[in-house]
């Protein structure tokens, strides 16, 4: 399934470069990083950066080597990018470390040979728990940044290769069902329920973690059902339990549930439609890569 | 005791304020050389442990006592051991530490050398509430529970539940509040999220026992996880936008907003040398051109810092006793070390976040929601003014000085421009009506790197 990759000449650099998401998703997010740290002056030292890449490719690096596995820094590479943008720590340590945890749960916590957790979700839950020195701040970016995001994610949709693009516009729909819900049960304006959803940290979860092709159902089906329950366990967290990062527990408390689905859902395997190679050009996976 | 008006001394927790209380909060304390900037501004010490709130709530109203009344939404039941009275010069001390700060340093002489600094601090604040009761039966027949009432301080208080709005709005109304159009609404929303109501009045008897001309703050301790400012019913009559001053002590670090972005003010900019007795306008002007930038409004900054100490200190760090009666309770811990001392101190595990909210009702739809984070890094708004050296010079060396002070004034001009949209031409007049701060007269034209009209052309002025 899924397999529409072009290796013709007709599609030319570009669509070759961005025939696998992960290409996409890796130039998405490093524009996000550099819009934080230029236009939102975020506190990101780049040391923090290189050490959180340096330890999520390490890891995969010696976790690929001991399972003799062919090594793809493009997975890796997402991870830290995601911890970069949702994780604020003062230590480099934690920055290192929370890579390292993120990446070495995709070996570990594994059911019938898929991981559970989405890498960078785990290790941001886990560092924010764990450590007081390390926290996630949901409303570091605003709500201008809205159209800006969009029209990125927006653009992985036409393009169609965030193949998991059900996924997150059924959780923006779920949300938003009940947040307008509760505003209306309150009797509050709707400008109420606009704000929460302009939230740019909602918008990043929503395009760029829970659409992990790996972590999420196999099925389109279960993917929608699993939309739906992380968006009520986020919104069950935020507004009952007045824990800002509710959607982002919520992926971590949901993830186990997807084998649970998978069995009841069965749908093909997501692979990733081209492996790494060092020539610089992307080709047609023939084996399941990760 | 009829009390036509409703309102609060802390717009922040959710104050309402009829049209005809336009001065009501006019009453900012006014420091020499006009440093009352941001009258109509409301101040909240909020101390911040786990699931523990004590809000401290400042009062600057100073219009006729019996016209005076608040009403504030609370996550949980009060009763009287939670509610204290509070001295107005606590808020006043913790507003003096964590003011921005204008910095100057004095140029030694070129030609031998020497060094000293100061520091000037900003402004202040003052306090003051009220209140009165009613008929229990009324009460009920509304849907509306009084929980609990009693008399602390010069405040009558009572704490409200109520089942719908409507009864609500009845029971305000009958107890002589005029409540805006619009409120009914935004209480109805508190009462489904199981809020209380917290209304106070002044007893006018309590008060002149007192002694005080002023109102004190009112200070309340209660257990939730909710960590927020209701300041939605404060925008209800607003005209035009409101300052919020938050001053948020935790034991682990920053406090930022988690459904609106928290951002720096700008710091450490050299300024010209006039900004000395501009300090106020300054300031003011540079904050509303950073809101500006961001649509108009926004939470910034202004100071981040560890009680112990400070550098500069516009004032001196908070005395143990101080903090106490903010309500840090965990200072037990740390044994009976108090500093008195001006800088580096035996440090406290207390952190003080200050935040300076600008909002509207369109803007901050939403009450404020706090975090508190394990950001230990120290911020202060600060601004720094090099005084160039103003003796007689006489070597080699005070030539490139001159020169020197001169580029540094230009960037200073520049500098200031931009941060407070004012106009380099308006700068440069001021600055020479000042007589302060000038430029260096370069006589000899060779000594100045080059001719220099067309900067008299295109240049700075």
């Amino acid at each position: 399934m899924d397999q529409e990759v072009r290796t013709g000449t007709r599609g030319g650099r570009l669509s070759r470069l961005f025939a696998d998401p992960r290409n996409y998703q890796i130039s998405v997010l490093s524009s996000l990083i550099l819009l934080g740290l230029f236009h939102y002056s975020f506190h990101l030292p780049w040391w923090h950066v290189v050490g959180c890449i340096g330890a999520t490719l390490t890891t995969q690096a010696v976790a690929d080597k001991i399972i003799k596995r062919p090594f793809d820094p493009r997975s890796p590479l997402i991870s830290a990018l995601s911890l970069t943008l949702l994780l604020r720590t003062g230590s480099v340590t934690l920055s290192i470390a929370a890579g390292v945890i993120a990446i070495a749960s995709k070996y570990l916590i594994r059911w019938h040979g898929k991981h559970i957790f989405n890498p960078a979700n785990f290790g941001l839950v886990i560092m924010s728990l764990v450590f007081g020195a390390a926290w996630i701040s949901p409303g570091q970016w605003g709500q201008a940044t809205l159209f800006a995001l969009l029209l990125l994610a927006l653009g992985g949709v036409v393009t169609g290769k965030a193949k998991r693009w059900d996924v997150s516009l059924s959780l923006l729909g779920f949300y938003s069902a009940l947040v307008f819900g509760r505003a209306l049960w309150l009797g509050d304006p709707l400008g109420i329920p606009v704000h929460q959803m302009q939230s740019g940290a909602l918008l990043i979860f929503a395009f760029f973690m829970i659409s992990d092709p790996k972590t999420t159902p196999d099925s389109r089906l279960g993917r929608v059902l699993f939309a739906a329950l992380v968006a009520t366990v986020g919104f069950s967290i935020q507004f009952a339990m007045y824990n800002a990062a509710g959607i982002i527990l919520a992926l971590i408390l949901c993830a186990p549930i997807v084998p649970l689905i998978d069995r009841l859902l069965p749908a093909g395997r997501y692979q990733w439609p081209t492996m790494f190679t060092l020539k610089g050009d992307s080709h047609e996976t023939l084996t399941p890569a990760e | 005791m009829k009390l036509s008006h409703l309102l609060s001394s802390a717009l922040a927790l959710g104050v309402i304020a009829t049209a005809s209380t336009a001065n009501a909060f006019c009453g900012f304390y006014v420091a020499k050389a006009g440093t009352d900037l941001f009258n109509e501004s409301s101040k909240v010490a909020l101390v911040r442990d786990g699931d523990r709130t004590v809000i401290t709530m400042a009062n600057d109203y100073q219009g006729d006592l019996t016209e005076f009344a608040m009403v504030i939404p609370v996550p949980t039941a009060i009763t009287r051991e939670q509610v204290h009275i509070s001295d107005p010069a606590l808020l006043k001390h913790l507003d003096a530490y964590t003011a921005p700060r204008l910095v100057e340093y004095f140029d030694k002489d070129p030609c031998s050398p020497q060094i000293m600094y100061k520091n000037m601090r900003m402004r202040g604040a003052v306090p003051a509430p009220v209140a009165e009761m009613m008929m229990t039966d009324r009460a009920e027949s509304l849907g509306v529970t009084i929980e609990d009432e009693f008399t602390v301080g010069e405040y009558d208080i009572q704490l409200l539940s109520a089942t719908q709005s409507d009864g609500l709005m009845t029971y305000l109304d009958e107890n002589g509040y005029q409540v805006p159009e619009g409120a009914n609404r935004i209480l109805g929303s508190y009462i489904k999220q199981d809020m209380k109501f917290f209304i106070a009045k002044v007893n006018l008897e309590e008060q002149s026992k007192t002694g005080n001309e002023y109102l004190r703050p009112i200070a309340v301790a209660f257990e939730s996880p909710k960590f927020m400012l209701p300041i939605r019913l404060g925008t209800l009559n607003a005209r035009g936008d409101q300052d919020l001053f938050v001053y948020a002590l935790t034991r682990e670090g920053q406090v930022e907003t988690t459904n609106y972005r928290t951002q720096k003010i700008p710091t450490g900019q050299e300024l010209p040398v006039y900004i000395k007795d501009e300090f106020p306008d300054f300031y003011k002007s540079m904050y509303k051109t950073a809101a500006k930038r961001d649509g108009g409004h926004g939470v910034f900054m202004e100071y981040a810092w560890n009680m112990g100490w400070c550098d500069p200190c516009a004032a001196d760090p908070l005395s143990r006793e101080e903090l106490q009666e903010l309500g840090v309770f965990w200072l037990d811990q740390n044994g009976n070390e108090t500093r008195k001392m001006r800088r580096p101190s035996p440090a406290q595990n207390v952190f003080v976040t200050r935040l300076h909210v600008r909002y509207d009702a369109k803007s901050f739809p939403e009450d404020l929601k706090f975090k508190t984070t394990g950001n230990t890094e120290n911020y202060q708004g600060r601004y720094v003014l090099r005084h160039a050296f103003d003796g007689e010079m006489k070597c080699e060396a005070a030539k490139d000085y001159k020169a020197m002070v001169n580029e540094r004034l230009d960037k200073e001009v520049k500098t200031l421009a931009n941060l407070t949209d004012w106009d380099r031409k308006d700068i440069w007049d001021d600055i020479e009506d000042a007589g302060v701060g000038t430029k260096f007269e370069i006589k000899d034209k060779s000594d100045d790197r080059g001719p220099t009209w067309w900067k008299d052309m295109w240049g700075d002025k």
